[in-house]
């Protein structure tokens, strides 16, 4: 059974975010990236299906150079070889370019499995994982959470949260599958783990190794466009509940939820 | 040149869903501005009954796919469909609910008709004839206005709950139309084998009107006992802070957050929470914030409408009680 898990790298959760003087963008000067967690989730599924059933994990990052620390992380964590997708051009591009490339990159490798995470805790938009799989011509499974491969390794089962309750989707192989919190806990490298990695295999490839034309990415191919950023809307202050004793604060909002915000 | 504006209904079992309702009502909103109709497409098995009661939402027409090999939803089938239906009528605007199943829909629909994709709006406008999106990036944390270039349909998702839905107005009717489209068994990889439903019998985070939430102060799993019989009696779900998930207390399912859901509700208590950042990310566009927390310099009571600073122990099971005279 072969696997590839897509990643990318985003902001630290705990990062503050500021925007830029172009408006458009956010200041990276003081930002810590990681490893985007829900992709990590599709790094850690794809080393345990390994481990039952064979196989080779292939790990595949798009972005700047420091994206090649999040592949070696994934490297020693377990996965046997790494391609990271890199190219000035690629500034910018939104989610169906940068999907674009990646099909590009996989499409001819042997595999049966594809991982993403379920969206990058960046732009929050969730579509390259979809559109991945739309230009390989395979199925998508999205926000799952359990993964069974079936034995003859044709078929897999997956558990999919919508809300109130959870579908059991089987699908065909090769499959592509959005990777949800739940899934699994993610294991750390180990430090033997992290020697070897330096010894596997990374490969970098530009849009030129691709065969892909730079005019149909970055800034100027988009088309979801950003006409601006803006921090989040204010909240008005509040107010802090009155009384002497918890009992009496509690009368006091139990009124204030009634009367006033009418929301009892 | 690509006209009027289209949503997708989302039914469950037959029965349409509520973020179908917002759909049709924001949809209804761009139509006029735009002086276009509203179509809605609405997919199912035996599900045509259910179509002209649209109307009464806004849409103009409703194109009906009835097929039992559309209910349950499958990405596949619906993706097959609805695309079909996009290419033979050009719409200039697709508007989707941002429900787990819509937001699935939109991405591998957006990558088949090879357009850009706005998922989770909050604010949809009209700009030059052109839809423009207001979307949350970083969970909250930013704020994106977007737009489309070179793409059409212009698509978007709306984020659930936000959405006003228009009074029903019961004088109005939509045309109901049978939809022709195409569906080869061959296309169809994945199959719906069984639905299980969540025993608690809770409404989702997402879907909640009210949502009562725990963190760290709760301090054992037990605790949250006095959290559950607020939300009863209110009618309430129940959320909670990653730190409570990441202590084994409560499912992820239940966690709100950036690396959670992202939850809208008319009525957020967080009890015992201290308010990290990315939690605010999950719960700021909540309507009224209440914060019970003992420790007056937390973070969560800026964002807070309401603030009590106190044990939240002395205060959930008084607040129950002091509730209850007003019901």
């Amino acid at each position: 059974m072969n696997i590839i898990v897509c990643l990318k790298q985003v902001p630290d959760t705990e990062s503050q975010i500021k925007i830029g003087s172009d408006g458009k963008s956010i200041v990276t000067d003081d930002i810590k990236w990681i490893m985007n967690p829900y992709d990590e989730f599709g790094v850690e599924e794809a080393l345990r299906l390994k481990e039952k059933h064979g196989g080779e994990v292939t790990v595949v990052g798009l972005g700047p150079k420091r994206v090649t620390e999040s592949l070696r992380t994934a490297l020693a964590m377990g996965a046997d070889k790494g391609i990271l997708i890199s190219d000035e051009a690629l500034d910018g591009s939104d989610s169906l370019a940068n999907a674009k490339a990646i099909a590009e990159a996989v499409k001819d490798l042997d595999y049966d499995l594809i991982f993403t995470g379920q969206r990058g805790m960046d732009d929050d938009l969730g579509l390259v994982g979809a559109t991945i799989a739309e230009l390989l011509g395979i199925p998508q499974l999205s926000l799952i959470n359990k993964v069974e491969v079936a034995e003859d390794g044709k078929s897999v089962k997956v558990d999919r949260p919508i809300e109130g309750e959870t579908l059991i989707i089987e699908s065909t192989l090769p499959a592509l599958i959005t990777a949800q919190k739940g899934l699994n806990e993610p294991r750390y490298a180990s430090l033997p783990g992290i020697m070897k990695a330096k010894k596997k295999p990374l490969e970098e490839k530009t849009l030129a190794d691709l065969g892909l034309d730079s005019a149909e990415f970055g800034e100027g191919a988009r088309k979801l466009k950003i006409l601006e950023l803006t921090s989040p809307p204010d909240r008005a202050a509040g107010k802090i509940v009155e009384g002497e004793t918890p009992q009496e604060k509690a009368a006091e909002l139990a009124k204030l939820l009634h009367d006033e915000a009418k929301v009892l | 040149m690509a006209q009027g504006v289209w949503t997708i209904a989302e039914q469950r079992d037959g029965e349409i869903r509520k973020i179908t309702y917002e759909i049709v009502s924001e949809g209804r909103r761009l139509a006029d501005a735009l002086g276009q109709e509203v179509t809605v497409i609405l997919l199912g098995s035996n599900i045509k009954e259910k179509a002209a009661e649209l109307g009464q939402y806004g849409a103009d027409k409703v194109l009906v796919a009835d097929d039992s090999r559309l209910e349950p939803y499958t990405t596949d089938a619906y993706v097959s469909v609805i695309s079909e239906l996009v290419k033979a009528n050009d719409p200039q605007i697709l508007i989707l609910g941002g429900s787990v199943q819509g937001k699935d829909l939109a991405a591998r629909l957006a990558a088949r008709l090879d357009v850009g994709m706005a998922q989770d709006c909050t604010v949809f406008a009209i700009e030059d004839g052109n839809l423009v999106a207001t979307r949350p990036i970083y969970a909250g944390k930013a704020y994106a206005k977007v737009t489309f270039e070179n793409s059409l349909p212009q698509m978007a998702a709306a984020r659930p709950k936000v959405m006003s839905i228009n009074e029903p107005d019961v004088s109005r009717s939509a045309e109901v139309i049978d939809a022709s489209f195409t569906l080869d068994d061959g296309d169809l990889k994945t199959k719906v084998v069984d639905v299980a439903k969540d025993e608690s019998g809770k409404v989702d985070l997402t879907e909640a009107d009210k949502i009562v939430s725990g963190g760290r102060g709760m301090k054992d799993p037990e605790n949250y006992k006095i959290l559950e019989e607020l939300a009863d009696l209110i009618g309430a779900s129940v959320g909670a802070s990653r730190a409570a998930v990441d202590a084994g207390w409560r499912p992820h399912s239940d966690q709100v957050g950036q690396t959670g859901k992202v939850v809208s509700p008319n009525l957020y208590v967080a009890c015992g929470i201290s308010g990290a950042i990315q939690h605010l990310a999950g719960m700021s566009t909540s309507k009224v914030i209440v914060a019970i927390n003992k420790d007056e310099d937390a973070p969560i009571f800026q964002k807070a409408d309401y603030g009590v600073v106190a044990d939240l122990f002395d205060v959930v099971p008084a607040l129950t009680e002091e509730i209850k005279k007003y019901l």
